[in-house]
């Protein structure tokens, strides 16, 4: 399974495998890493599973469809390295990711 | 004070279901919501997205669905709170008292929470020093726009709100529109005529630029920016305005006393009840072991804390189950011939 690390705003590295096909959000989530509020549920409608993503896998990664920078437009603290989690669906490719979380999400 | 047999916290589709779930069985109910309008996130986040698995509907939007219950809601008369939100929840005695942000006051046996995710709050500046100047001179809304006249304003945003405003408060006040990248996501007609009005010098356009901090005694005076490049302004400024959508906040239901899990409200599944006798949680708001947050849940859960209102509105008469195709007395509450 793709490992996906996880950096907390408090600098905690929170390292987990996560199955494919799930998002990153979805990781997050179901392994109780703190500071991904996803309240929408993975419907590109709230901006609350905002993400950095480290330099190095930014390019890497899928690009975003207009409706996720136009949801960024909304995240607390963006940055041109932001993406939302549940937009980020885990497979092989993605094995060893990681992602910065936000210290707030609103 | 307002008294009800059932008060509604929350007008989705979960608190809509619900209350006509509770005029049907014959009780009074009254909706409370923080939005202007009826139809929750279902409104507010997704009106013209289709939605696949509401059953016997194969595809509707968010607006439709909205739509259709408030039409089922129509021979039912309910009286419905909009722009208000719930602050307060009391016991007295062997009812719930409770009170709204405008003063409002229920007296009510049931409450039943159809919140969702929270109340629709507007997103804040991420900048701290924010909140010192909130209501005096950084606004997440216009109540009266003639307070601008003559005035510098900084509106922050890239939708068709910081659009709109910019264009208005041009006329009359210094406007510096200011957005994190290039590209507006507003309507195409205000997206061109703000580039229209940055030509001729009635707004001031920064893109790619971020608020990193406010100066100002009391009156906001200047505001810090930057941009990708690390590139600094600082522009001067008598108002700040900034449209960054709203975000859900479970806000003062923290403060009930409800047994939580997270963001969610734990009940049981007979009347989903929370751990206080007579508040009742139903939809996305409400946990409990296999819970999914599907709205036609959030029907059942209504159906099911509509009867469990029943028991403590009408203490002295028994509840009796009845189908719409053949009972006399709910033909009659629909308005319908038997």
């Amino acid at each position: 399974m793709p490992k996906i690390t996880y950096i907390t705003s408090d600098a905690k590295v929170h390292e987990v495998d996560v199955e494919n096909g799930l998002t990153v959000m979805e990781g997050a989530v179901q392994n109780d890493i703190p500071g991904i509020d996803a309240d929408c549920g993975g419907g590109m409608a709230c901006a609350t599973c905002h993400v950095y993503v480290t330099e190095d896998w930014f390019d890497k990664l899928p690009k975003k469809e207009d409706g996720e920078e136009d949801m960024i437009d909304m995240a607390y603290e963006p940055k041109k390295n932001s993406r939302l989690s549940c937009q980020l669906i885990v497979s092989d490719d993605l094995d060893g990711l990681t992602v910065n979380i936000p210290s707030k999400q609103a | 004070m307002i008294k009800t047999d059932a008060l509604i916290i929350g007008a989705g589709p979960t608190g809509l279901f619900t209350a006509h779930q509770l005029k049907l069985i014959g009780l009074d109910c009254e909706v409370v919501d923080n939005l202007d309008k009826i139809g929750g996130q279902c409104i507010e986040l997704y009106p013209h997205k289709p939605i696949y698995d509401i059953p016997a509907v194969p595809e509707c939007t968010g607006e439709e669905l909205t739509k259709n219950l408030i039409n089922q809601l129509k021979p039912f008369d309910i009286k419905f709170h909009l722009s208000e939100r719930v602050e307060e929840v009391k016991k007295d005695n062997i009812n719930w008292i409770v009170k709204t942000n405008n003063g409002k006051i229920f007296s009510t046996p049931n409450v039943i929470i159809a919140g969702g995710v929270g109340s629709f709050e507007p997103r804040k500046f991420p900048v701290k020093e924010c909140e010192k100047f909130e209501n005096k001179s950084i606004f997440y809304s216009v109540k009266d726009k003639k307070i601008f006249d003559g005035k510098t304003v900084a509106i922050f945003g890239g939708g068709d709100s910081a659009l709109d405003w910019a264009v208005e408060l041009s006329k009359h006040s210094k406007v510096n529109l200011i957005h994190r990248r290039e590209e507006f996501r507003g309507a195409q007609a205000t997206v061109d005529k703000v580039h229209a009005l940055a030509k001729e010098g009635k707004i001031n356009l920064f893109t790619k630029y971020q608020m990193t901090s406010v100066k100002g005694n009391g009156q906001l005076e200047s505001i810090d920016l930057k941009n990708d490049d690390d590139e600094k302004r600082n522009i001067k400024a008598d108002y700040a305005l900034g449209f960054f959508g709203l975000i859900m906040q479970l806000g003062p239901i923290a403060n009930w006393g409800l047994n939580l899990d997270k963001k969610t409200i734990e009940v049981d599944t007979e009347k989903f009840e929370t751990n206080q006798k007579g508040i009742y949680a139903v939809g996305d708001i409400c946990s409990y072991p296999g819970k999914l947050k599907l709205i036609l849940s959030g029907f059942h859960e209504g159906a099911l804390a509509a009867r469990a209102c029943f028991k403590l509105a009408r203490p002295n008469e028994k509840y009796r189950f009845e189908f719409t195709t053949t009972s006399k007395n709910l033909l009659k509450r629909l308005g319908k011939k038997e």
